[in-house]
This record gives structure tokens, sequence and C-alpha cells, in this order.
């Protein structure tokens, strides 16, 4: 990038001596302008600003007066107060989809939590071939969902499923397992899968976390005579906690929005069993059409996901004062 | 490193880490595995004695045959490239700005900005896809790829913010003072100084983008509606079953297809995209 352009450095001092005419002073005032720093943080925050105002915010406060309004594709609602809450509220399948949503959350983020701590512990090992290993095991994570949570879909086939093969040959059925044609099978399905597709996240940054441990806390702690497990308690687990909360409350937001699993895992059945909010707001915003309800739908997310932000932010101020 | 006795190493070590790799790795063998098995071997019995599910002895490339000729599925991938690519550019050079502009300059409500931008990273989509979907129509953006080269960039530009911005606090503040001191502006200092020393940075949150606007759903699901304008996940959930049938051949060789892409930009950039996804959190 040898070519000056305007405002570029130096560039603009030889400009002046060679060229004083009233071209010259243009860049010059944009220069002078683009030198306070305020100007230019104002210009290099609008952009950003622009996107997130007109496509976050502003869908937000609309997202608000649809959940209180009764507005319907190509239909103009008017204002309705709290009346598609309440709907919501006395609906019978918005109250399965409300609990499946916090069983799926608590218990996916249990066992990937768990299985990505074990996983980037022995990650952390040395061993032959660690640097495929550790490279294949993210493969879940970025692989789109939905075409992954398809060969899930496909194993889980009611006439062909592979593991009910597997499961029949080993002796340990005589008949199929309805995966999916069961909510309380179909709803552990969607955990089973979650917990694939999310595990690789934790396990990667949990063992990021861990090559940043001195091995010498570990000498030590070995030398003083502590086992393997109390060894992972008191010296890795505290100095880990810090990342494995972080990666929790991520984990915890995605999972709490997910949508993409359960459509194309289960759709939502067998009979509406196995729904989540985000693909029952999708049902009745999108599928039927009743825009307002569905956004009242969603909007229930709202009290969660603020509880999750507002920790983490109180945690990052901590961090940021320590 | 402490020294075990062997069987310990395998009970402990080896066993768990195989039961991981087999279980990780299992969904896409079967993918390949379904879609190179010709149909008549897919639809057998499962308790027929001849059942072989793990391997076949006839493969066959007929479904990547169909899916390449018969369904749009070769401009599925392109719309995919073009609208992760366009969204891409537009959120890194967004985040650059904001980032550095974080990073570096003071001016009055930049803690309360750095902190809406955060927030707003973690509004999950799924939140905000009906209101959405009501602009975009308002926008007239409907059914172009305009509505989500201009919506990705929603999730994408407070992660490039926030990586970036991490990125630019580890760089010495003494260099661009170097510069200015020699005469460059400030703006000049930010150009030519600080951008190409985050190269390795922006390039970790342009393949974090990348992947992260190739997988996206929900927004690809409600905006687009004409068969060959969609995207390959969109296009693979709502265009390869026809009716109420179900062709597991073609729908593996379409997610193998998909998915090959994103596995190939992040086995070039292992390493930037673990950069990516452990500065997403850590910030």
């Amino acid at each position: 990038m040898n070519k000056p352009i305007a405002g570029g450095a130096g560039s603009a001092a030889r400009l002046e001596v060679v060229l004083p005419h009233p071209r010259a002073t243009e860049p010059r005032r944009l220069t002078r302008f683009l030198e306070n720093e305020r100007a230019l943080a104002a210009l290099l925050l609008a952009p950003t600003v622009l996107v997130l105002g007109t496509f976050i915010a502003y869908p937000f406060i609309m997202g608000v007066w649809l959940a209180l309004s009764s507005t319907s594709v190509g239909n103009v609602g008017e204002f309705v107060g709290m009346r598609n809450f309440a709907k919501a509220w006395n609906d019978s399948i918005f109250r399965t989809a409300f609990g499946n949503t916090f069983v799926y959350t608590f218990w996916a983020t249990i066992f990937k939590l768990t299985l990505g701590m074990w996983l980037a512990l022995l990650l952390n090992r040395h061993f032959r071939g660690k640097r495929i290993v550790r490279a294949s095991m993210l493969l879940p994570f970025i692989v789109p969902t939905v075409l992954s949570t398809f060969a899930w879909r496909w194993m889980f086939d009611p006439t062909f499923s592979v593991l009910n093969w597997l499961l029949y040959r080993a002796d340990l059925i005589t008949t199929k397992l309805p995966f999916l044609s069961d909510g309380t099978y179909g709803m552990w399905c969607a955990i089973v899968v979650n917990t694939w597709r999310g595990m690789p996240f934790f396990a990667i940054t949990l063992l990021a976390g861990l090559q940043t441990i001195n091995p010498d806390l570990h000498e030590a702690a070995s030398l003083d005579g502590a086992n393997g497990w109390r060894r992972f308690w008191y010296v890795t687990w505290p100095l880990l906690k810090p990342v494995t909360l972080v990666v929790v409350v991520f984990s915890v937001i995605q999972t709490f929005s997910d949508f993409q699993l359960i459509y194309v895992l289960t759709g939502g059945g067998p009979a509406n069993s196995t729904h989540l909010l985000a693909t029952y707001a999708y049902q009745v915003g999108v599928a039927t059409g009743l825009l307002g309800e569905g956004a009242a739908i969603s909007l229930f997310m709202l009290p969660v996901l603020f509880v999750v932000v507002w920790l983490q932010l109180r945690y990052l101020r901590r961090m940021d004062g320590a | 490193m402490l020294i075990e006795r062997t069987w310990k190493k395998w009970v402990y070590f080896y066993i768990p880490l195989t039961v991981f790799v087999v279980g990780t790795l299992f969904p896409f063998y079967w993918m390949l595995i379904t879609a190179i098995r010709p149909d008549a071997e897919l639809y057998r019995s499962w308790r027929a004695a001849t059942n072989t599910p793990f391997w076949t002895l006839q493969p066959t490339l007929e479904h990547f045959r169909d899916l390449m000729a018969k369904t749009t599925f070769p401009q599925w991938l392109w719309n995919t490239f073009f609208i992760a690519v366009a969204s891409t550019a537009i959120s890194l050079f967004c985040g650059l700005l904001a980032g550095y502009a974080l990073a570096r300059l003071r001016f009055p409500m930049a803690g309360t900005l750095g902190t809406s931008i955060f927030v707003t990273y973690l509004v999950p989509p799924t939140l905000l896809f009906i209101p959405l979907a009501n602009i975009i129509r308002t926008f007239q953006l409907g059914d172009t790829p305009w509505a989500l080269i201009l919506t990705y960039p929603t999730f994408l530009i407070p992660f490039c913010t926030w990586l970036l911005m991490g990125y630019f606090k580890t760089i010495p503040r003494e260099l661009e003072e170097c510069a200015r001191i020699d005469g460059a502006t400030r703006f000049g200092a930010m150009l030519r100084i600080v951008f190409p020393i985050a190269v390795p940075g922006i390039l970790s949150a342009g393949i974090f983008a990348f992947t992260l606007s190739w997988n996206e759903f929900i927004y690809a699901l409600v905006f687009l509606s004409s068969p060959e304008k969609k995207t390959v996940p969109v296009g693979v959930v709502s265009e390869l079953i026809r009716g109420d049938i179900y062709f597991w051949g073609q729908l593996m060789a379409g997610a193998l297809l998909g998915s090959i892409p994103v596995a190939l930009v992040y086995s070039f950039f292992v390493e930037y995209y673990v950069t990516g996804l452990t500065g997403s959190v850590k910030g």
C-alpha cells in the first residue's frame, strides 16, 4: 500500500509544499476533523450502530408492539394489551413447550459440561495423533446443525434405525425403541443430539483454559500426595471456573433459544409434545401467520435471557475491577 | 508427566478417548455410508439376516449425481457461499472500525456502547425473527439474498467487534504513538500500523463469521421462499423431502456436500478457528 491516500500518513505534509492550492484544503479539513478523538469514534462506530440499530433495536421494539397487538399476516392489528401472553399461558401446548425448554436446557448443559470437561482433560494429555484428534473433535460444532441433525434423524428412523439394529443385535431389545415417535423419547433424543453438537465447544474452550494452567502446580500437588481426583478438584477446577462460567452462559443462551435442532429432528411432534419456545413461536407466528401471538411466545424467552446476560455482565465487571 | 501403569492408562485414557472419537465421528460416517449406498440396500428390513448396515459392497454415486443434476443444489451452494462471504465482509468492516474505536479512543458513552454491543451479541436470532420478518417485508427485501446479507451481521458484528477489540488491546499503544510522532494522522496510524498487525485476529474473526453464516438457519428459513434462492441448510430441509417421503440417500449426499466447504475452511485454518472460538467467549 504505497499509494498516498487522502489524509494518509506523511503524504499530506508533502502535498502541502508542492500544491498550495485551495484544493488541498478539503482533505486537510477532513484530516483535522479525524484528529478529534470524538469525531473519529463517531465515524468508526456509525456503521455498526446503524446496522445493529436497524436490525436489532428496531425489531425488538417492534416485537414488543406485535406481542401487544392482534397483528396477523396481511392484517394490521390493534392494541390488545396482555391478551396474547394470557392466551399463550392458558394454552397447554405452550405450557409443554415452556417446560420442555427448561428440561432441554438443563440436561443438555449438564451433559455438555461434564462430557466436555472430561474430553478436555483427555485431550490435554500427550499422545500420538493429538493434533488430528483435537481437530476432528470440533467437527460436530462446525458442520451446519441442520445437516448433521438429519443424519441423527436417519439414525433414529422408525423403520431403519441403525441404533435399533445395534441394540437388537446386542440382544438388549426385542422390539424397536420409539425414538422419535414418542414425546419423552423424542425429548431425550434431542438432548443427546444437542449434547453431541455442543460438547466440542465446551471441550475446546476448556482445553484452552487448561493449557494456561501452570504444570508446576500439578507437580507440586502430586508431590504433596494428592491423587488425580483431588488434583482436579483442588487445583484444576478452581482455576478453570471463570472460563467454565462464561462457556456455560453462552451455551445456556443458545440451548434455551434453540430452534433448528428440534425443527429438523421432531418438528415439535409427535402431537406437539417436543416443542421448544422458539419452534412453537415459529409454528404460531410464521406457519399459522399469527404474528402477534408468535411474537408474544418468543418474548417469553426474554426474562431468562435477561437474567443470564445480567449475571454475565456483573461477572465481567468484577473481572475488570480485579 | 506422572508415571502410570499400563492398564490404568487404558482404563482412564485410551478407552474413554476412543469412545469419544467414535461417538463424535459416527454420524459423519453414517452420512457417508448412506450417501453411497444404493436404494435397494438402504431400505432393507432391520431384522434381515443379510443386513450389513456398516458397509456396502455396491457403492454408488447415483445419489450425488441426482442431487447435482436433478435438484437446485448447486445453486444453493452458490447462494450460501455468496451470502456468507458478503455478510462476513460487511461484519469485518464494521467490526474492525468499531473494535478499534472501543479499544483505543476515549469518548463519552464508550462504556455504555461497548456493553450494549456485547448485549446484542447475546441476543439469540430466535427472539427477533418474527418482527424482523415484518421489517424485511417493509423494506421489500423478502426473498432476496440481501435479506440475509443485511441481517446476518446482527450476530456477526458484535462477535467480530468483541474479538477484535480484545486483539487491539494486546497491540502496544507505543507503535501508534511512534507513527504519529513521525507525522501520521490518527486514521492513518490505524489503517497502516494497527490493522496490518491485527491480520491474525481479522482472519480468526473472518473464518468464524464465515462458518456462522454458512450454518445459519432460521433467518434463511423465514426470509426466503423461492426454491432457487435458498441456502443449503434450508434447501436440504424443505426441497429434498417431497411430500412426506424422505430420500435418505440424496439427503445424506446433500448433508455431506453442504458440510464440506465449512469443513475445508476449518481444516485449513484450525488454529485461527480455535482462536476465534475461544476468543469469542473470553473477549
